[in-house]
């Protein structure tokens, strides 16, 4: 008796104890705790770079450095030693966490931004829904509804701005040759990974103002928010003895002008006109009927107007917008055809009992709602694997911005042939096909998630070759999870492949030719 | 039967974008099982909500329409002593959503053991007060979907539970409060990163612990019990819901509900018993113009179960041989 007793209190308390030994449930984070950035090639020709929009390096001038025995100069190594004399744990930790790599950290940003605001807006008490206006963004619903395509023009233009801003920040650092705060003087301690890289315009500032200016357009709610976060990166380029205040100025000031360059071409890329209205929506119906294929309708309960159909005329990175009509695919099976209805029955019959497998592989690659989209879980993708590159700030830059000018231009072909054919889901053809994910709101041919897949997988194969098959198989399995979770034909998701691989392959023609390999 | 209570509670908290539903049980908790007697049985139970709170907002949603999560758990329990037992369940759960695309789950979920002692038993008065420790756990059977609310059928943590319950017994009439805490293991989904308050690039879930509290009133004869149940989940931590996206497994899901539950032995054949309830989840109330027990990130569920058990004797007890209940 004594014993049950014995045993019962045992069981009872262990609870207790157990949540007391584990009450540290917090999250490790992938990218949590790694080392400071340590490039094994400083790509000093880097100024020389071929650029995306500006014409030369140098055409927005950076004055001359004062000299490093200057009185500014010594009161800029003045400020760091006072800094690092009273460093915080919580400003070392941010010192470490940029010191990982600002084009890493900046892109991680970004994907949190663009799952903060991928939710599509609540519909109003008439059944019409609100668009997302960036005059007036901190009205619900808040600007922007940051969906796949805009999530990978955004993505794609802080990229391509971020690449160009370093090539001519690298330029004027060979140009002026001022070496780091910590190479001047042995009392200011190197809290990044020594280097032989001049310091002057300082990365981290250059990234900081081009980064902030793009973001802020993009997502102009978070402007304090980036702001916050563009002046730690710029502080903890400063304590970490990698540069001198007057690195920082003229940095910031380098990107804030390349990002206007950037800001102006966005302007008019046909972006802000891409959603549409109410007579356009009715035309691609009518229209479609017109030729006799059964038009796509919304899914969504009220029907929502379909997502930013006029998405396919924005002005693509990688080619002209002439390139875009010839790089989409011929159609899918006419909607009355045997052959359409052998697909849908193909997605019926699949998505009856799907395995765990099958659906994990479905929840892995869903980046719906919520999430930061395909192209960002490709950037998450690219990210971990560059970690392990020891790239430089430059060619982190230069690698993302090619990888996402090919997830934007995916993008405009993807969404420009899903409006030209403007072709029903399978759920819509058929309402027995239930889906494991969320039906997206726009045509179902060809699918989004295969061609974005397949661009990335094309590039990022490009720029790390051992990894070439790993990405491919990614790619197909991306692409399989859309037939598997029932909201792709198997001919939309093999038709998004093919045409991905052909928009990555102008990135890898681009990555060829311009100068970094 | 009453043991089934704690079990049941256990099994739905981790039920789901789901209301707490207290107890489909019709006993109340402080029902022994006496020293070799066993109750196994199953329950049905059917819980539907049209109307869920996002964060704290009341509303509908015509792509989901009215969600509906059945399951039938079996469950059995047994007298160690008079004064300590231990319980065993397992429900299978199937979820459906009547409009929308969604594809609807199904599988066992998590099985549960529970021990509860009866340490203290004084009289007071013309009645008598009992004190119950209950200490519970319990853990996924199968590698179910967890992030894929409010259609996953169940959030795929090991719990583990420790309460403690005040009862007292007076004639025909008995009150009854308990309060539980849950620790909750972390989980793991299956997309790469997810966004909470900030985008956390793990597979990793931080779930919040959560408090429970129960209280009830009700009648205690010799073939019929019944009562009425007001029960409270609080989670301590997690988040709510962002205006029109979808439900997290580690949401901030806070609820009140009303319940009548009630067991009927019968007459002629105590071996076998049959227990019914009613739950309700309640709106929040308003007290000096302040809403309290506003719920949260939860479906106001209507839930209703039935269920039958044996009851019997697994060694011959020389003291007590009734198969009727022993409170």
């Amino acid at each position: 008796m004594k014993k049950i007793i014995f045993f019962a209190l045992v069981v009872m308390i262990s609870p207790l104890m157990i949540t007391q030994l584990s009450c540290n449930k917090s999250i490790h984070q992938v990218t949590a705790n790694i080392p400071a950035l340590n490039p094994s090639n400083e790509d000093t020709a880097a100024g020389t770079w071929k650029l995306i929009l500006l014409s030369r390096p140098d055409s927005f001038a950076v004055a001359a450095p004062a000299a490093t025995n200057s009185s500014g100069y010594i009161a800029d190594l003045n400020e760091i030693k006072g800094l690092q004399r009273n460093l915080s744990s919580a400003d070392e930790q941010k010192i470490n966490y940029w010191a990982a790599g600002n084009v890493l950290r900046w892109n991680e940003t970004m994907r949190d931004l663009v799952a903060k605001y991928n939710l599509p807006p609540y519909q109003n008490a008439d059944g019409t829904y609100p668009i997302p206006s960036s005059a007036n963004p901190f009205a619900y619903p808040n600007f922007p509804f940051s969906n796949p395509p805009y999530a990978a023009r955004a993505y794609a233009y802080v990229s391509a701005a971020q690449y160009d801003a370093l090539v001519a920040c690298w330029h004027y650092k060979q140009l002026y040759n001022r070496p780091a705060p910590y190479k001047v003087d042995s009392n200011v301690q190197a809290k990044v990974t020594r280097t032989s890289l001049p310091a002057y315009p300082s990365e981290a500032a250059v990234l900081a103002g081009v980064t902030a200016e793009m973001m802020k357009s993009l997502f102009p709610d978070e402007i304090a928010n980036i702001q916050q976060k563009a002046q730690e990166a710029e502080l903890a380029a400063i304590e970490s003895g990698a540069a001198a205040r007057s690195d920082i100025n003229a940095g910031e000031a380098l990107g804030r002008q390349i990002a206007d360059l950037f800001i102006a071409r966005a302007k008019t890329d046909n972006a802000s006109v891409a959603v549409g209205n109410p007579t356009i929506w009715a035309n691609l119906a009518s229209q479609t009927a017109a030729t006799g294929q059964t038009p796509w309708q919304s899914l969504e309960v009220p029907a929502r107007p379909p997502m930013l159909p006029l998405f396919g005329n924005v002005k693509p990175f990688l080619f002209d917008s002439a390139t875009v009509a010839s790089l989409r695919p011929g159609p899918p099976p006419s909607t009355s055809s045997t052959d359409m209805t052998q697909q849908v029955k193909m997605d019926y019959d699949q998505i009856k009992s799907p395995t765990r497998e099958q659906i994990r592989i479905v929840q892995f690659w869903a980046d719906g709602v919520g999430t930061y989209t395909p192209p960002g879980h490709w950037n998450y993708i690219a990210a971990t694997d560059f970690i392990t590159q020891n790239f430089s700030e430059v060619r982190w830059a230069r690698n993302l911005a090619l990888l996402n000018m090919a997830e934007m231009d995916a993008g405009i072909i993807c969404w420009n042939t899903k409006y030209f054919y403007f072709n029903p889901r399978p759920t819509q053809i058929d309402p027995a096909v239930k889906t494991l994910t969320g039906v997206p709101n726009f045509p179902s041919y060809i699918s989004g998630h295969a061609t974005f897949s397949a661009a990335a997988a094309t590039i990022l194969g490009h720029i790390i070759p051992s990894q070439a098959s790993k990405y491919q198989a990614m790619s197909q399995q991306a692409s399989d999870s859309r037939f598997i979770s029932g909201i792709h034909t198997q001919i939309d998701c093999s038709t998004g492949l093919q045409v991905g691989e052909a928009v990555g392959n102008y990135a890898v023609t681009r990555a060829m030719n311009d100068g970094a390999e | 039967m009453k043991f089934f209570q704690p079990i049941k509670k256990l099994v739905l908290i981790t039920l789901v974008f789901q209301p707490f539903i207290s107890s489909a049980q019709t006993d109340n908790d402080a029902i022994m099982m006496n020293k070799f007697q066993s109750c196994t049985g199953a329950t049905y139970m059917h819980s539907q909500w049209t109307n869920y709170w996002e964060g704290t907002l009341k509303r509908n949603n015509a792509n989901i329409g009215t969600v509906t999560t059945q399951s039938v758990m079996a469950m059995s329990n047994y007298g160690i002593t008079d004064n300590l037992n231990v319980m065993v369940g397992l429900p299978y759960v199937w979820t459906h959503a009547s409009a929308g695309t969604l594809h609807g789950m199904k599988g066992f979920q998590d099985i549960s053991l529970f021990v509860k002692w009866k340490p203290i038993t004084i009289p007071v008065g013309n009645g008598k007060f009992s004190v119950f420790a209950i200490g519970g756990f319990s853990t996924p059977t199968t590698n179910y979907i967890a992030a894929y609310l409010p259609l996953s059928i169940g959030l795929h943590s090991t719990n583990l539970l420790g309460r403690l319950m005040a009862y007292y017994k007076n004639g025909m009439f008995f009150l009854r409060a308990s309060a539980t805490y849950v620790w909750r293991s972390n989980i793991t989904i299956d997309q790469p990163s997810y966004y909470t308050t900030e985008l956390i690039n793990s597979n990793k879930v931080q779930m919040p612990n959560m408090m429970t509290y129960n209280g009830s009133v009700g009648i205690y004869r010799k073939y019929l019990i019944a009562e009425l149940m007001l029960d409270n989940m609080t989670t301590l931590g997690g988040f709510d819901m962002r205006r029109n996206d979808m439900p997290f497994p580690s949401n901030k899901m806070n609820s009140t509900s009303l319940g009548v539950h009630a067991k009927y032995t019968l007459p002629f054949y105590t071996h076998v018993s049959i227990v019914a309830g009613a739950d309700q989840v309640l709106g929040g109330v308003k007290v000096f113009g302040k809403n309290i027990l506003m719920p949260r990130n939860v479906g106001q569920s209507t839930t209703l179960s039935l269920g039958a058990f044996y009851a019997f004797y697994v060694k011959h007890n020389s003291k007590n041989s009734s198969l009727l209940n022993n409170q």
